[in-house]
């Protein structure tokens, strides 16, 4: 006897997103004096104006709890109706269990699906395509994606690479059952020739043989700018416009691009390289959010729906791509 | 065939015009690229890519660093086109 497949495959679409900035906004003049930069050379290099930090009493599983409720009512779901939830995110302070299973507790949903995933700011659009196919093979059938991160724990005040870039925040979303197509197949992929372009060291392991944060520093991220914005510029269009093809539709048919919010001139690189249509809406939320890795794309996808509602139903390409360095990309419909 | 130095000054110039929104009369060989041309260090990778594509040559990062001339870029496509 061969085992079947005994349902058709299921068409999916993201249904609902839910965004958390922490209360806490940080303008640039709050963070130029450890690294001697300027507010003018922020903006001009990153376009960020101001980000979110979260408090120190405030963790990542409370900023993530905060947004996946807002996605789940927003669904028209509750917290059990969720059977799978996916955590996205490099700043669980925790090796196991995962930041998702924290989660679900918090959700009052302890019997879910639950792991987390690591692929840095690509890791959002990673969860949207796993998350998909589990929904297409009936595997699960509401999953929470959330990307969230608390980059204020790791990153050094006084990285003259790093300190102006990275923030905190978290967003979520439902993917679940549809009618019609709601979410093409991913394009994803890794270029791990350039692993050492973004990093997080030392290892906890340094820590047991008995050195110190004063002697060997904290696993703060690390990124050489320029390496990766080179990288980012010239392959990361590629992928996009791999995706376009693959959901067979042309650049014009899109209404919004919602990139990681890695650096404002990346985001204009990439809609001149994919040669997007005029009148696109392109996101542009790292000017008030920083790079938040992981969050960034559904904080941003938040915003873009907040202040053009009628986008919702309207098609959108999602790219991730950070620390591996790996990339990922599809087409969504718009809750 | 190899390209002239003229031919590559001539690339390269419409490569800054674009990406810094300068006067292309400014682009000479001995300009510096950030202190003359705001050319800042994302602007040189922008640069830098776009050069590749034209010229078909691959440019290493650690080369890049070392161009702070328009000649320093001219001359080394010139050298390995």
């Amino acid at each position: 006897m061969k085992i079947q497949n005994t349902q058709p495959s299921q068409n999916t679409r993201i249904l609902s997103v839910g965004a958390y900035r922490p209360s806490r906004v940080v303008p640039n003049s709050e963070i130029v004096d450890a690294i001697e930069s300027t507010d003018e050379w922020i903006q001009q290099r990153t376009g960020i104006k101001t980000r979110h930090f979260a408090g120190e009493d405030e963790s990542l599983i409370d900023m993530a709890f905060a947004a996946s409720k807002i996605a789940i009512a927003r669904a028209g779901l509750t917290s059990e109706d969720i059977d799978t939830v996916i955590f996205s995110t490099i700043t669980y302070p925790f090796q196991a269990p995962s930041a998702a299973t924290e989660l679900i507790t918090r959700l009052g949903n302890t019997k879910a699906a639950a792991f987390d995933i690591n692929a840095a700011c690509a890791g959002f659009s990673y969860g949207v395509g796993i998350a998909s196919d589990l929904v297409r093979n009936h595997t699960s059938k509401y999953v929470l994606v959330i990307g969230g991160e608390k980059l204020s724990d790791f990153t050094s005040p006084t990285d003259r690479a790093t300190a102006f870039i990275f923030a905190d925040g978290a967003g979520a979303v439902v993917i679940g059952p549809s009618d019609e197509v709601g979410i093409s197949a991913t394009t994803w992929g890794a270029d791990a020739d350039n692993r050492d372009a973004i990093m997080m060291t030392p290892s906890w392991l340094d820590f047991k043989k008995g050195a110190t944060v004063d002697k060997i520093g904290w696993p703060d991220i690390s990124q050489e700018g320029q390496r990766v914005f080179r990288w980012a510029v010239y392959e990361v269009a590629q992928v996009g416009k791999k995706a376009i093809a693959s959901a067979g539709i042309k650049p014009s048919d899109l209404a919004a691009f919602i990139p990681h919010q890695a650096n404002e001139r990346i985001i204009d690189s990439l809609a001149k390289s994919m040669e997007l249509p005029d009148g696109i809406v392109i996101a542009r939320d790292i000017q008030t959010t920083g790079n938040t890795s992981a969050a960034s794309i559904p904080l941003a996808m938040d915003r873009v729906l907040a202040e053009n509602p009628q986008l919702s139903g309207k098609l959108a390409l999602l790219i991730g791509f950070g620390a591996g360095l790996v990339f990922s990309s599809q087409v969504v419909v718009l809750p | 065939m190899a390209l002239t130095q003229d031919e590559v000054l001539a690339g390269i110039r419409d490569i800054v015009v674009e990406v810094a929104g300068i006067d292309g009369a400014l682009v000479s060989l001995e300009k510096k690229f950030a202190d003359d041309l705001d050319v800042d260090s994302l602007s040189m990778v922008e640069v830098i890519v776009a050069a590749e594509e034209k010229f078909s040559v691959k440019i290493p990062d650690d080369e890049v660093t070392k161009m702070a001339t328009v000649a320093d870029a001219v001359n080394f496509i010139v050298a390995h086109s």
